[in-house]
């Protein structure tokens, strides 16, 4: 029960090499071991999306993913979506416009997922958007300013305003 | 002082941490030796406990503690909202004594060095129990003879709530036409994205419990614990950090909060529990049930004379939050119209099922929903307009202050303040091309889709009583601080907060800090519950900031030999006007005025630049408005989606317009979910929950939202110093009935009355099904 591993990954720039137990999962072991509570915890079954990270680049979920799983990976937070000075990313700074959160709870899930899904798909329209975080529960804003947020970040990093 | 911030969309200022991952919610506390709980709940709907073996998690290394009922508190925990109608309340144990009484009931708290731990152990807890029948269907429960949710008591009846007004037994034996139906209603839970959480910290040398608690009613928790546990509230702080959502759930007094509470003085180290989300399904109050006969008197005109109405409510298995839920589902007859007589009387009654408190709403969309389909009954059966109908039957803005003939708990009459119903129902009507839709319906069809138009129109009390405050004070720095006892809880109410104040005193809204959620903070306060903390907290804030810039207007006038009437406050310095280097900052006003060692206080003034006020509204103000939803099905299949929804809406004055619209698209959000999407499903033998998982229980999700298109109008409640009435619920309120009242629409070639939610697509092809059976029938 206590089967325990060394693991080595990088979050948000930095390695870490931590000893954990084989059960822990990744959202448990940013949260816990590293400090970092911008991944929340909505549900703990893969469904609601609120502690998704950026696994090599890729969303995942981080509630349904051993840590040894992440060992040597690269791994990228909300906490890691700023500019190292602290400026706003381009997605975080629209939502902040837009309106895009109220709670804030399934926030850090909304951007690590957009933020992968408009890296992949620069130019998409709404419907696009909605698929994309059909994976993300939000109870407080109706999905609409977030929406709004991530087609305004999109023209924005194509240039267009 | 002209309005700078107020009515303009500033961006807020609990944004940025979120934004960065710096939130800080219950659960991201961590405390040098702090301990981790899990909760043993019961397996059962209903049994009595025969004994409990806790050895073998006992013995598990890294369980500090294994406690049960033994353990903690004796008694049941403390009413939250008496009421002279409760025939029986009963609250539940922090954790269970001899019974059982709902799957999820807490039996026995696990304490670990983490959470992993305690929850091994948890597992290793064995519960003897000897069943006992369960009563689930609400229907059920209300009948004589049913299985008793609980052994002691002689029946399951809770409480019976009457709402008489006028004369209903003339206006039915008046009326021209009297129609009956059943509604039959279903709201699932809570379903924040945050569960619920708590940290609890004794400190020995200050006698001091400290409570982080995923809260909406900080101040009442806190005076719950002191009356449960004899602890001065003085020695109780009671904290909401950052709240991931409440929604109204969150407003109650749970065993976990007191449990905890309880245990850390006990055990002598902090220790958190954070509900998992399958605990949030078994354990979190929901709002499920209310079925109602119900007859409307109508002229032969379409004007609706009395309503007369019976209702039962499943409460679940405990009262631990009053009658709140189903008085809110009473009290707010007649809505907008002027029916001037009202016989709703509703059985509260127990069930085996977690147990109930408002959900966004509050009781409110239960009652909207019968208004509303009573409306369209009587359309439907006296084949007149459904917008016309609410036409004749609408208490009329010339009307306005308007009794109704009902009273508030304290006796004073309902009143209904200021709000232009038909104005609202006319932008709605425009906006969605309702005098056309025959050409959009016949559109569809040509795609082989059923589509059909629904609508609702609703008043809401909001800016309920009894009070908040706000304090508001200016440091020598210059900085303005405003504490408050009302929460945040994601609403945005520490912007709202700051654009009030900040219009008051010449500041920017950023450099405005607002500290709310701790009782240690601010004096008083209540709950951030029924759409209140903008009327209540936000005049507060209004009058304390008042008088700040007028005792800083008087201070500078002396201090600068000018009238008053010359000066004003621009750019964090009282100014006179037309004189640009006449000015004192507010800064130095409040160094002066803070004091200096040996100097005695100007005379005239007490000592600080900062005040307190409290608003303390007499009555509820009413926001009103009307929704229209359009909704398309495809009859093969069921698959019902709403595509475009229409809101006018009127909350008085609007201090922040992108808030206001993110409070309506979030309640109409619930509101659609609630309708097509949410069922809490107990098996109705054993009482087992059979939804606790969000792959079992739907949520609305982005691609299930319609288009929206929303509309305002501002009429300024006259009833406090801001002119503004509550937003938080109205897109939730009318949002059922409008959704219904569509599909019901779409379905109008079957001839289908539907007067029940929520609708699966399973459940619109079986009502197709069984009117086609239904006319296939000879005879």
């Amino acid at each position: 029960m206590t089967d325990k591993r060394t693991i080595t990954l990088t979050v948000n720039g930095q390695r870490h090499t931590r000893e954990v137990e084989t059960r822990m999962h990744l959202a448990d072991f940013l949260r816990r071991e590293l400090r970092l509570t911008g991944t929340h915890l909505g549900c703990e079954h893969g469904v609601c999306g609120a502690c998704t990270v950026l696994l090599d680049g890729e969303a995942v979920r981080s509630c349904i993913l051993f840590a040894v799983q992440a060992h040597g990976c690269d791994v990228i937070t909300t906490e890691g979506l700023a500019a190292p000075d602290g400026t706003f990313s381009v997605l975080q700074q629209a939502f902040w416009e837009k309106h895009g959160l109220q709670c804030g709870f399934c926030t850090p899930g909304m951007l690590t997922t957009l933020t992968a899904f408009l890296r992949e798909t620069p130019d998409p329209t709404e419907e696009q958007v909605r698929d994309a975080i059909s994976g993300n529960l939000c109870r407080c804003t109706g999905y609409a300013t977030i929406v709004e947020a991530a087609l305004s970040a999109a023209r924005r990093l194509r240039g267009e305003g | 002082m002209g309005s700078r911030n107020i009515g303009s969309s500033v961006k807020r200022i609990e944004d940025p941490a979120i934004l960065r991952g710096r939130g800080r919610f219950v659960d991201d506390i961590a405390l040098p030796g702090m301990l981790e709980v899990a909760f043993v709940r019961s397996s059962e709907a209903h049994a009595r406990i025969r004994g409990i073996d806790i050895a073998a998690a006992a013995g598990l290394p890294g369980v500090v503690a294994v406690l049960t009922f033994n353990d903690l508190g004796s008694s049941r925990m403390v009413q939250a909202n008496p009421h002279p109608l409760l025939k029986q309340n009963i609250t539940q144990y922090p954790l269970a004594r001899h019974e059982v009484c709902y799957v999820g009931e807490t039996i026995a708290m696990v304490v670990a060095e983490n959470r992993y731990i305690a929850e091994d152990a948890a597992q290793l807890v064995a519960v003897d129990y000897e069943p006992l029948p369960a009563v689930i269907d609400v229907l059920e429960a209300a009948k004589p003879g049913a299985p008793r949710a609980h052994l002691d008591s002689p029946d399951n009846l809770v409480a019976r709530i009457p709402w008489k007004f006028g004369d209903p037994d003339a206006a039915f034996a008046g009326a021209d036409h009297v129609f009956r139906s059943r509604y039959t209603q279903h709201r699932g839970g809570c379903h924040s994205i945050e569960c619920r959480g708590v940290v609890a910290i004794h400190d020995e040398l200050s006698e001091q419990l400290t409570v982080y608690s995923s809260t909406q009613s900080q101040y009442l928790v806190q005076r719950f614990l002191a009356a449960y546990t004899g602890r001065p509230e003085a020695k109780i702080r009671v904290v909401a950090p950052d709240v991931g959502g409440g929604f109204g759930p969150k407003c109650a007094h749970y065993p976990e909060e007191l449990a905890l509470a309880l245990a850390a003085p006990k055990l002598g180290r902090p220790l958190k529990w954070i509900e998992d989300r399958r605990e949030h399904f078994i354990a979190t109050t929901q709002t499920r049930d209310q079925v109602w006969d119900v007859e409307v008197a109508a002229t032969r005109d379409g004007k609706v004379l009395a309503l007369r109405g019976r209702g039962v409510h499943d409460h679940g298995a405990y009262v631990p939050y009053g009658l709140l839920l189903p008085l809110g589902s009473v009290v707010n007859y007649p809505g907008p119209y002027e029916i001037k007589s009202m016989d709703m009387a509703i059985d509260v009654v127990f069930t085996n099922a977690v147990p109930t408190s408002p959900i966004r709403g509050a009781g409110r969309p239960f009652a909207n929903f019968i208004l509303e389909r009573s409306m369209d009954c009587v359309a439907r059966n006296l084949k007149l307009d459904r917008a016309e109908v609410r036409r004749r039957n609408f208490i009329r803005s010339e009307q306005m202050p308007y009794s109704t003939g009902g009273k508030l708990p304290n006796g004073n009459p309902v009143m209904f303040d200021s709000g232009d119903y038909q104005a609202c129902l006319d932008m709605a009507l425009q906006a969605s091309g309702y005098a056309g839709f025959g050409e959009r319906r016949a559109e569809a069809r040509t795609r082989g889709r059923l589509l059909g138009i629904g609508i609702s129109s609703y008043n809401e009390d909001t800016g309920i009583a009894p009070h908040e405050g706000a304090h508001v004070r200016v440091f020598s720095s210059g900085k303005i601080v405003v504490t408050t006892g009302a929460g945040a809880i994601g609403q945005g109410m520490k912007t709202v907060l700051a654009q009030i104040v900040a219009d008051e005193l010449g500041a920017n809204p950023a450099d405005v800090q607002v500290e709310a959620g701790d009782t240690a903070a601010f004096p008083m306060g209540m709950s951030t519950a029924g759409s209140r903390n903008t009327v209540t907290a936000g005049s507060a804030a209004h009058l304390a900031a008042r008088q700040v810039r007028d005792k800083a207007l008087r201070f500078a006038a002396e201090a600068m030999e000018a009238h008053e009437s010359d000066l004003e406050i621009l750019e964090g310095a009282v100014r006179v006007k037309g004189i640009p280097d006449k000015h004192l900052p507010l800064a130095e006003i409040a160094r002066r005025l803070m004091g200096f060692v040996n100097v005695p206080n100007p005379i005239g003034f007490t000592p600080g630049l900062d005040a307190t006020a409290y608003h303390s509204p007499e009555r509820p103000v009413y926001a009103n408005g009307t929704n229209i939803a359009v909704v398309e099905i495809e009859p093969q299949t069921g698959h019902t989606r709403v595509v475009d929804y229409f809101v006018a809406h009127d909350c008085g004055r609007i201090i922040n317009p992108v808030l206001v619209d993110g409070q309506i698209v979030g309640g109409v959000a619930h509101g659609i979910s609630n309708v097509l999407f949410e069922r809490m499903i107990y098996d109705r033998d054993s009482g087992q929950p059979q939804t606790t998982n969000y792959g079992e229980y739907l949520l609305l999700t982005a691609p299930d939202m319609p288009r929206m298109h929303l509309q305002h109008m501002e009429t300024p409640s006259p009833w406090n110093p801001i002119g503004v009435k509550g937003a938080g619920e109205g897109g939730t309120i009318p949002c059922l009935a409008t959704v219904v009242s569509a599909v019901e629409d779409a379905l109008s070639d079957y001839g289908v009355t539907v007067n029940e939610y929520p609708l699966s697509p399973e459940r619109i092809v079986e009502l197709m099904e069984a009117r086609r059976s239904a006319n296939d029938r000879p005879g």
